[in-house]
C-alpha cells in the first residue's frame, strides 16, 4: 500500500475498528512463539561465527595464599591464545558499592573451593583442557571455616581484614518497648529455626560471549544477566575501560531467580580473555560451576521470640538471625537487612528487636534469591505464630486476623503501606481450601495421615531506593513511532522469562487503545535502550510499568494534538479510539496512519520518554539500613497447603495448594497465575527437598540429581485466586506478583505436617529422614513414658 | 582426533556431518547443523532440556552419541514447526479453538494478541501471524503459558510430543510420568500439564502408535521409553 493510499476514502468508509483493551487480558508472551519453536536465541545459541573457547580453572583449596600462578608452559601450547589471572583486572567489584571485595579471578588469596583462579582462551575444547592442566599453581593452605559459628569463634582467622569476627554486617534495630510488650503478653514463646542453603537452579547454563575489537578498543558482551547495566558498569570498573567503550546485550535469558542479579565473575573473565586474545571468546559454564558461582539463599539460623495476648494480638517480637554468607560480600548486607525489615511488617505488631549477623565463611558466596532475605524469617515467624495460636486455642486464621493493618499505614520500621489485600487473600484460601469443613476431617489411611496448614506472606514491588543511588529516575522507557506506523518500546528492563516485555507492551497498548500487534519491544542493549537497574526485587512491573505508562500517555498527547490540528479542532474535542479517532460526537475521523502522518509532519520521527521514581514517603525512615525493605507497594499472599504424611517413611506428599495473591491489579491474569504458581512451587522445593551440602568446602550436590528440584511427578495442583487491591501508586493499580507467594509455602507446609502427625518441623527442608527421625523420637519418648507410668503404677 | 562422516536424518532432511566417534548428538545438532533449539541445561542426563525424538522415542541428546543415531529419524523442536507441517485434522493454523470455559470463550473479549479484534485492521485476511505453522503442542504451550523463560520448553515439548503420539488423550498421571525427566524451574508445571491437555484435546483422534487393548480403555495405553 503506497503512502498516498492513506487518504483513500475507502479507508474511511470502513467501519472504524473498536478500541482494543490489553490490560486485564489473559495474554500469551509476546516472545512466546520464539520459545516454543526453538527460534529464541539464548547466549549460547548466538550465531556469532567462530569464537575461541574460554574456560576457568577453580581453586581446589578452600582458604589459602596464592604463591604462584605460572602460565608460561600453557601459553607455549598450540591453539592457546590467552591466560588471564587476577592481575589482569584493575579493581575489585561487588554489587553493593560499600562492599566491593571480590576480584573476578582471585588475587592474593583464595577464599572458597571453586573460586576462579585463572582462565584460558584457546581454539577448541581439547586445547583449552591441555592449557588448564599446564598452568602451575602453588597455594599455601590457611585454616578454613564452613560454619558461621566457627568463623565467628574467638581466634578465627579473618577472611577479610576489615571485618572483625568475620561479621560482614551486624544489624541492630529496635522499635518500641520490647520488654513492656513481652510483659503485657499472655503467652511468650521462643524457638529456633534452621533453614538449609538453597540455590536458584535456573535451567539455562551460565554463558557469556565477549568480542574485543583491538583496532577500536571496544568490547561487546552478550550475557545471561538480569542486570545488564550493572554488568556494563562493572566491566568498565574491573577492566579499566571507559563505559563508552562497552556495549552489553542481554539475549533471551533462561531464568534468573536472583542468580544473575549481580555482575558475575565469569562475565568479567570472558571479557578479559577476549581483550587478551584480541578477539571473540565464548564461555559456557557447567552446571557444577553454576552451583559454585552460587549467590543462593544462605543457610540461616533464626531465634525468634513472640509475645501474644489471648486475643492473638502480637505485643512484641524479638529475633536473632545468623546468615552463613560465604566468602564475599555480594548482596549480603542487603539480605541481612531484608530479614529484619520484612520479619514483622506483614502485621501490626507492638514492638520489635532485631539482631542480624551476616557471617563470612569459606564457601561459595550467597546472594539474592527469589524472596530475597525474607523467606527464612517468614518460615520462623509464621511457624511460631501457628504454634502459639494452637496453645491459646486460636484458629490459625483468627490469630492472623487479630493483627491486620488498616491502610494507609506506617509500619514500626517506617515502611509505607498504601494497599493491603491480605484479609481478602485469607478469606479466599479459607473458602477455596474448605478449611472450615475439611480441617481435622481429612481421610487417613493405615500409616498415612493428612493435614492442612496456613501461612501468609508479603514482598516488595521493587526497592524504593536503588542499589546504585545516582539521583536518576528509577525507571525510564522510550517509545519510538515512525513512518511504518509501528511503535517500538525501547527498554532496559530484562525479560528473564517473567514476561516483562509482554507487560510493557500491554501497558503501552492499553494507554493508546491499540492492538498489541502494532507494538514491538527492543530490550536490553546498552547501545540502544535506556538504562534500567534490572530485574530484581520485583521492581519491573511497578517501576518500569509506571515509566511505560507515562511514556504512552505522553505519546498519546502528541498524537491527539496532531489529530486536533489536522481536523482543526481543540485536543479536548478529540475522541481517541486507538486505531482511529474522531471529533467527539461526529463522524469526522482519522485513522491511525493518518494521525501518525500528521504527527510526523510536525515533529519527524517521534521519540518520547517516560520516567518514574518512587515518592519520597515510600523510601523508608532515617535509621541506618532503613532503605532496605522500603517500597512503593507491598504485595500480600495467603496459602493453604494440604499434605499426606507417610508415618512409616517420613515422606511428605503435597496434595494441593490454594493460594491467593494480592497483586494490586492483574495486568495479565495468565502471567500472574504463572508467576504465583512458580513462586509457590519454588517454596515447595526449599521446604521439601532442596539443600546444598559441602564437605570441607567441597560441594557435594552440584548437579540436578543430588540437588533435588521437584519434578512434575511430585508437584501438586496449585489453585490461584488473584486479589486486586488497586494500589494507588502502581501502574493501573498493579503490584508485584513473582515473589510474595513463595515465602508462605514452607511455614504452611510445616503447619500442615503438624496438623497431620502432631510434629512441628523447625528445620528445612522437611526431608523424609528428618521427619522420620522426629517420628521415631516421639515413639521412643511415648514408650519411655508408658514404661515410667507402668513402673510408677507397680511401685 | 579422527573424524568420520556421519549420515544423519534430522527433521526429514539428510545431512552428512564430519564428527568424532565420541561426538554427542546435542553438540552435532547445535554446532554442526545450527539447530540451537535443542538446549543443554546440565552436565549430562539431569534436566531433560536436550530431549529430541529418535525414531519417535524421546532421547537425551546430551548422553547420546551422534554415531548411534545414524540411519535413524531424529526430530528436534525445529522440526515440529517446519514449513508446510499441518496438524492431523487439516487445520493449517494449529490453533486451539476457543473453549467455553475462559475469557477466550465465545462470549468473552478475545485476546488482543494478534488475532480477531486484536489484529491491525487494514491487513486483510491473510495468515494470522507467525503462529500459523506451529504444532498443537507448541500452540498450546504458547497460549496456556506452558513456557516462561523458555529454556526447558523445547525438551518439554518434544517429550510431550512423544507421549501424544503414543497416547492421544493421556491422563494427568500419564502426562506427569512422561515429563518426569524434564525439569522446569519457572512454572511449577501446572500450566505445562494444562498445555499438554489442551493440545491433546485438539488432536484427540485415533492413537497413532499404541492401540488400546480391546475393552481396556484408552487410558490404559502404555507409556514407555522415558528418558
Amino acid at each position: 500500500m503506497s503512502s498516498g493510499m492513506r487518504y483513500d476514502d475507502a479507508s474511511l468508509k470502513r467501519a472504524p475498528a473498536p478500541p482494543t483493551h490489553s490490560i486485564g487480558e489473559r495474554t500469551p508472551l509476546v516472545d512466546g512463539i520464539e520459545k516454543v519453536t526453538g527460534r529464541a536465541r539464548y547466549t549460547a545459541d548466538l550465531p556469532l561465527g567462530a569464537t575461541l573457547v574460554g574456560r576457568i580453572f577453580r581453586s581446589p583449596v578452600a582458604h589459602g595464599v596464592i604463591r604462584r600462578i605460572d602460565a608460561s608452559r600453557a601459553l607455549a601450547l598450540p591453539g592457546v591464545h590467552a591466560v588471564v589471572t587476577g592481575e589482569d583486572f584493575v579493581a575489585p567489584y561487588g554489587v553493593i558499592p560499600i562492599a566491593q571485595n571480590e576480584w573476578p579471578l582471585a588475587r592474593g588469596k583464595v577464599r572458597y573451593r571453586g573460586e576462579p583462579l585463572f582462565a584460558v582462551a584457546a581454539d577448541d575444547e581439547a586445547s583449552v583442557e591441555a592449557a588448564l592442566a599446564a598452568v602451575d599453581v602453588e597455594i599455601d593452605h590457611l585454616p578454613a571455616y564452613f560454619a558461621a559459628a566457627d568463623a565467628r569463634a574467638d581466634g578465627a582467622l579473618l577472611l577479610h581484614d576489615n571485618k572483625p569476627g568475620n561479621i560482614e554486617r551486624l544489624v541492630e534495630q529496635d522499635f518500641g518497648d520490647v520488654e513492656a510488650g513481652f510483659a503485657a503478653a499472655d503467652l511468650v514463646l521462643e524457638r529456633r529455626y534452621d533453614c538449609a542453603e538453597v540455590a536458584h537452579g535456573q535451567i539455562e547454563l551460565n554463558a557469556t560471549v565477549a568480542l574485543w575489537e583491538p583496532e577500536r578498543e571496544r568490547l561487546t558482551v552478550h550475557s545471561v544477566t538480569q542486570v545488564p547495566y550493572y554488568l556494563h558498569l562493572t566491566l568498565a570498573q574491573t577492566l579499566g575501560l571507559d563505559t563508552s567503550q562497552i556495549r552489553v546485550i542481554k539475549p533471551f535469558v533462561g531464568g534468573g531467580f536472583g542468580h544473575r542479579v549481580e555482575p558475575l565473575n565469569f562475565e568479567m573473565v570472558t571479557a578479559a580473555l577476549a581483550r587478551a586474545a584480541g578477539g571473540a571468546v565464548t564461555m559456557q559454564l557447567t552446571r557444577e560451576e553454576g552451583f559454585l558461582t552460587h549467590r543462593g539463599r544462605p543457610a540461616t539460623e533464626t531465634r525468634l521470640k513472640i509475645g501474644l495476648k489471648r486475643s492473638g494480638e502480637i505485643t512484641a517480637v524479638e529475633a536473632e538471625v545468623v546468615q552463613r554468607g560465604g566468602a564475599y560480600g555480594g548482596y549480603g548486607l542487603v539480605t541481612i537487612l531484608y530479614a529484619g525489615a520484612l520479619l514483622h511488617a506483614l502485621y501490626k505488631v507492638g514492638a520489635v528487636r532485631y539482631r542480624g549477623y551476616r557471617v563470612y565463611t569459606n564457601l561459595p558466596p550467597c546472594g539474592a534469591m527469589r524472596g530475597h532475605g525474607a523467606v527464612n524469617v517468614r518460615f520462623a515467624f509464621e511457624s511460631l505464630l501457628d504454634e502459639m495460636a494452637a496453645q491459646l486455642g486460636l484458629d490459625p486464621f483468627a490469630v492472623r486476623r487479630a493483627n491486620l493493618i488498616d491502610t494507609p499505614y506506617r509500619t514500626l520500621n517506617d515502611l509505607q503501606v498504601n494497599s493491603y489485600g491480605l484479609p481478602q487473600c485469607m478469606d479466599a484460601v479459607e473458602r477455596a481450601s474448605g478449611w472450615r469443613s475439611r480441617r481435622g476431617r481429612l481421610p487417613a489411611a493405615p500409616g498415612v495421615r493428612r493435614g492442612l496448614g496456613l501461612a501468609c506472606s508479603h514482598y516488595v514491588s521493587g526497592s524504593a531506593k536503588p542499589v546504585h543511588w545516582s539521583g536518576e529516575p528509577h525507571a525510564v522507557v522510550n517509545l519510538k513511532l515512525d513512518f511504518d506506523n509501528g511503535i517500538t518500546i525501547l527498554t532496559g528492563a530484562s525479560d528473564i522469562g517473567q514476561g516483562s516485555s509482554t507487560l510493557l507492551t500491554q501497558v503501552v497498548a492499553e494507554v493508546l487503545l491499540l492492538p498489541m500487534a502494532r507494538i514491538r519491544v527492543m530490550a536490553t542493549d546498552s547501545m540502544l535502550t535506556p538504562k534500567d537497574n534490572g530485574s530484581y526485587s520485583s521492581r519491573v512491573s511497578f517501576m518500569v510499568g509506571n515509566a511505560a505508562l507515562r511514556a504512552a500517555q505522553a505519546m498519546k498527547r502528541v498524537l491527539v494534538e496532531a489529530a486536533a490540528k489536522r481536523l482543526e479542532v481543540q485536543p479536548d474535542d478529540i475522541d481517541w479510539q486507538g486505531e482511529s479517532c474522531c471529533i467527539a460526537g461526529t463522524d469526522r475521523r482519522l485513522d491511525f496512519a493518518q494521525v501518525v502522518q500528521a504527527a510526523l509532519a510536525d515533529h519527524g520521527t517521534l521519540t518520547i520518554k517516560g520516567a518514574w521514581s518512587t515518592p519520597p514517603e515510600t523510601q523508608g525512615g532515617k535509621f541506618r539500613g532503613a532503605a532496605v525493605g522500603s517500597t512503593a507497594g507491598f504485595s500480600y499472599a495467603a496459602q493453604v497447603v494440604q499434605v499426606a504424611v507417610d508415618e512409616d517413611t517420613g515422606a511428605v506428599t503435597v496434595e494441593h495448594v490454594w493460594v491467593a495473591h494480592d497483586c494490586g491489579r492483574a495486568l495479565n491474569p495468565l502471567a500472574v497465575e504463572g508467576q504465583v504458581q512458580g513462586a509457590v512451587w519454588m517454596g515447595m522445593g526449599q521446604a521439601l527437598s532442596e539443600e546444598t551440602q559441602y564437605h570441607e568446602g567441597l560441594h557435594l550436590r552440584a548437579n540436578f540429581l543430588d540437588y533435588r528440584i521437584p519434578t512434575i511427578a511430585e508437584s501438586p495442583p496449585i489453585d490461584v485466586t488473584l486479589v486486586e487491591s488497586h494500589d494507588p501508586l502502581g501502574p493501573f493499580g498493579a503490584k508485584e506478583a513473582s515473589e510474595g507467594a513463595l515465602h508462605g509455602f514452607a511455614p504452611a507446609l510445616a503447619a500442615a505436617v503438624c496438623d497431620a502427625v502432631g510434629i512441628r518441623p523447625h528445620e528445612l527442608p522437611v526431608t523424609p529422614d528428618r521427619l522420620l527421625e522426629a517420628l521415631h523420637a516421639r515413639r521412643r519418648d511415648e514408650r519411655l513414658q508408658a514404661r515410667r507410668a507402668l513402673a510408677k503404677g507397680v511401685s | 582426533m579422527t573424524k568420520r562422516l556421519l549420515s544423519l536424518r534430522v527433521n526429514g532432511r539428510s545431512h552428512d556431518v564430519a564428527a568424532a566417534d565420541h561426538a554427542l548428538l546435542v553438540d552435532v545438532l547445535r554446532d554442526s547443523l545450527g539447530l540451537t533449539g535443542t538446549k543443554q541445561g546440565c552436565d549430562g542426563g539431569e534436566c531433560g532440556a536436550c530431549t529430541v525424538l529418535v525414531d519417535g522415542e524421546p532421547r537425551l541428546a546430551c548422553i547420546t552419541l551422534a554415531a548411534q543415531v545414524e540411519g535413524r529419524a531424529v526430530e528436534t523442536i525445529e522440526g515440529l514447526a517446519a514449513p508446510g507441517r499441518m496438524s492431523p485434522h487439516g487445520r493449517s493454523e494449529g490453533r486451539i479453538p476457543p473453549r467455553g470455559d475462559g475469557p477466550q470463550g465465545q462470549g468473552g473479549r478475545m485476546s488482543p494478541h494478534g488475532r480477531s479484534e486484536g489484529r491491525i485492521p487494514p491487513r486483510g485476511d491473510g495468515p494470522q501471524g507467525q503462529g500459523g505453522r506451529m504444532s498443537a503442542l507448541q500452540q498450546a504451550f504458547h497460549e496456556k503459558l506452558g513456557t516462561q523463560c523458555g529454556f526447558c520448553t523445547p525438551g518439554m515439548v518434544m517429550a510431550a510430543e512423544a507421549l501424544l503420539r503414543r497416547v492421544a488423550d493421556p491422563s494427568e498421571a500419564q502426562i506427569r510420568e512422561a515429563l518426569a525427566g524434564n525439569l522446569c524451574r519457572c512454572t511449577g508445571y501446572v500450566k505445562i500439564i494444562e498445555s499438554v491437555q489442551a493440545a491433546a484435546g485438539v488432536d484427540a483422534g485415533p492413537p497413532q502408535v499404541d492401540s488400546p487393548p480391546a475393552g481396556g480403555g484408552r487410558r490404559a495405553a502404555a507409556v514407555r521409553g522415558q528418558p
